[in-house]
């Protein structure tokens, strides 16, 4: 049953080896590079084009006529006879109501323009109604989650650090801060358009990150509890054997919860499209940044405590 | 032995009790206005007089009097929430984009008893106010007949005097005249004008007009509604058509299916024997949450899918891990007794921090978030509590029985090949 009894320990280590036999510490700098280079193209990609926010967040006026079988010439000859022509608007004509969306608020004597050409132009029967979208709501709900990914930030800093230490806490935060920006980043580069839904996928995927990274720590820690660490190689091999001992497990979880989202994009609705797709994109980097980021991070905290005080770290916090 | 009908006893009657309630709490299931279909607007409250604040008891008020609009306007089970200082969350399932509806309201129904000043440019017009809204007795109008069995509608006034005051002051005109009229007006509709013959002194006011029993009804009840104690202006509103809402329900389903049962597979093939286990337990974690869902009175929304979804993939991650570590316990020569304990008290440390962080994170989600982030921190929140109940203390249940048991006598069956394993 069992091959041998002898040289057992170096039996395991070299299962392990050849399991996933690869320095994640040493190869970090490239991660680094492309995660660095991903945020500088979306923080010039943010500040040249911004989002592309969806309905949710553009303020600006709707009318809906209603006149039986519009064309969308006839539309436009409407906001050509009332000054509006030249606006920036999306007409969208239908048989028994047609709706255009102004970018823009009208104003009351646009409106009353509007109004008169409609009359003028289709007749007594048509009749139009003007609403206007107001954007307060869907601003303050992205502020507010923006304020509670932070204060939620914060709890999960101080959480880590009494079950850890400080310098995991830090690294979590980075690595899920940067997750949540990768998407942020990859949807305004890609003009994918922002709504609601998407500011919940975005916490999603935060929840998602500090849990996988939580349970990579988890085992680093537990490495340090048995290591000896007196040297920034040996702190290396640490972080370098928790990765491979937790990869068949980030491998087979990613899989899992990849299953799931890519699921949703194709066959769920419509509707979540968008935020499946940034399920997707968010998923597959928060499992990149507990393992390139996040570890790396640490190690980058760690190393320098490792050298300059010159004994051996404490192994346990 | 005796483990084993445990083992055996405890599944048939898990799958018994899933399989017998599932149906009745799937049709339970509340579902929001994005699966179902309906009307959601949120309205922001200014008070009517400039310079006066929204109070919580006027926020209240207009709540209440909103719920009981859209009752009557015959929307089901109209849910209505305030929200911060002077903000008001209306939801109404099954209400397509009904502009009817939306008008009524937030409009202000408000009666007024009106007369002639002698500044009319019209015969129509009456430009003084004599008594208004809040001079009428709450819910204070109710149906009478007259002799001739018609229906009409009596209102109460709360100061008789007051009542009394405008009759008599009316009825001093010269009879005929324009002036001795007393028109009743809801918003700026004529209803009717009668001429006052004499001083009323009972506090009743009384509407004739040739009114069909529904029409008096409908007319009570707005009357009766009243005027409401704020303003509202939508800031936000969704229509979901009812269609729409149920392809995107069963779009979700099919999505939720599918990835399910490759997730079932998965496991299966990967883990052996623990992964049926995780798969049973993975499905009992379904089945609690809707159970909790029900119990809880929690409404399942686009939102709430996603961090449902979130959800199972934490609940794997829990028996991934588990797995995992047991495996690489027995890797290093542990008999399986030892490496199922071993693994499963070092992988429950991971676990118990890994959602402890993520609730950490819902919690405060929920603390500070509105809305649509609210709802997600919730599910989100009651996921992690499922998740640690099912995927941590029942797998391990489960899969000790059958340890214990006896049940396991090859590494095989736990995902282990024999020639990976180190001897201690």
């Amino acid at each position: 049953m069992v091959p041998s009894n002898t040289n057992t320990n170096e039996k395991t280590t070299a299962n392990q080896k050849t399991r996933w036999n690869w320095d994640f510490i040493k190869y970090s700098k490239y991660f680094y590079t492309f995660s660095i280079l991903v945020t500088v193209i979306g923080i010039i990609s943010l500040l040249v084009f911004q989002l592309n926010y969806g309905v949710d967040f553009r303020s600006g006026s709707n009318v809906d006529i209603s006149a039986k079988q519009l064309s969308k010439a006839q539309i436009q000859e409407v906001m050509n006879e009332a000054g509006l022509g030249q606006r920036d608007m999306v007409i969208t004509p239908g048989s028994q109501q047609s709706s255009v969306r102004f970018s823009d608020v009208l104003s009351e004597a646009d409106q009353s323009k509007l109004q008169e050409a409609v009359t003028s132009k289709l007749g007594k029967d048509a009749s139009t109604e003007i609403n206007t979208v107001d954007t307060e709501i869907a601003k303050e709900l992205e502020r507010n989650a923006l304020i509670a990914v932070l204060v939620a930030s914060l709890g999960i800093i101080i959480y880590v650090t009494i079950r850890f230490e400080w310098r995991f806490a830090i690294a979590a935060i980075v690595a899920l801060l940067h997750d949540a920006f990768m998407v942020i980043a990859i949807f305004s580069i890609f003009r994918l358009e922002v709504n609601l839904t998407f500011i919940i996928a975005l916490l999603t995927i935060v929840g998602y990150s500090i849990n996988d990274t939580v349970v990579i720590f988890d085992r680093v820690r537990e490495n340090m509890r048995f290591a000896k660490v007196k040297t920034r190689q040996d702190l290396h091999a640490v972080v370098n054997k928790s990765i491979s001992q937790t990869m068949t497990r980030s491998i087979n979880t990613v899989f899992t919860v990849f299953i799931a989202s890519v699921a949703l994009l194709i066959f769920g609705s419509e509707a979540i499209r968008m935020f499946s797709l940034a399920m997707v994109i968010g998923l597959l980097f928060g499992a990149y940044s507990s393992i390139f980021i996040a570890s790396p991070l640490w190690f980058l905290l760690k190393g320098k405590n490792v050298n300059t005080s010159k004994k051996p770290a404490k192994a346990t916090n | 032995m005796k483990r084993i009908v445990t083992f055996i006893a405890v599944v048939v009657i898990t799958i018994g009790v899933m399989a017998g309630t599932s149906p009745w709490l799937i049709n339970k299931m509340e579902l929001g206005l994005d699966l179902k279909g309906g009307l959601e607007i949120l309205y922001q409250a200014t008070p009517l007089e400039n310079g006066a604040k929204v109070t919580k008891e006027s926020l209240t008020q207009t709540a209440l009097s909103l719920e009981k609009r859209s009752n009557v306007l015959g929307g089901t089970e109209p849910e209505v929430t305030t929200e911060g200082t002077d903000r008001i969350r209306l939801k109404i399932p099954g209400v397509a984009n009904n502009e009817e509806v939306r008008k009524k309201l937030s409009e202000p129904a408000s009666l007024t008893f009106r007369s002639k000043d002698g500044t009319e440019k019209e015969a129509s017009q009456y430009n003084k106010i004599e008594l208004v809204g809040s001079d009428f007795a709450e819910d204070g109008a109710s149906i009478t007949y007259d002799q001739l069995n018609r229906p009409q509608i009596s209102i109460k006034l709360k100061n008789k005097e007051k009542f009394a005051e405008v009759t008599k002051r009316l009825a001093a005109n010269p009879p005929g005249s324009a002036e001795r009229q007393l028109a009743i007006f809801l918003d700026d509709q004529l209803l009717s004008a009668p001429e006052v013959q004499q001083e009323l002194n009972q506090g009743t006011a009384v509407i004739t007009g040739s009114y069909t029993l529904d029409e008096a009804q409908e007319l009570r009840d707005t009357i009766n509604l009243g005027a409401l104690p704020l303003k509202l202006t939508e800031k936000y509103s969704q229509v979901v058509d009812a269609t729409l809402g149920k392809l995107s329900l069963h779009q979700t389903l099919l999505a939720g299916g599918i990835a399910s049962v490759v997730i079932l597979l998965f496991m299966m093939i990967i883990y052996h024997l623990p992964g049926v286990i995780a798969s049973f337990t993975l499905i009992s974690y379904v089945w609690m949450m809707l159970l909790v869902f029900h119990f809880a009175g929690v409404t399942l929304t686009l939102p709430g899918i996603a961090a449902f979804v979130l959800g199972i993939g934490m609940a794997v991650d829990a028996n991934i891990i588990t797995d995992e570590r047991i495996k690489e316990e027995l890797r290093s020569g542990k008999s399986i007794m030892s490496a199922v304990k071993a693994g499963n008290r070092v992988s429950f440390r991971t676990v118990m921090d890994a959602h402890v962080t993520t609730f950490i994170a819902a919690a405060v989600m929920y603390w500070m978030g509105t809305g649509s982030v609210r709802s997600f921190a919730l599910v989100l929140m009651i996921d992690i509590v499922v998740s640690i109940i099912t995927n941590i203390f029942f797998s391990r249940y489960l899969l000790v029985l059958l340890v214990k048991g006896n049940v396991i006598k090859k590494p095989g069956l736990l995902g282990v090949k024999e020639s990976e394993i180190g001897a201690l």
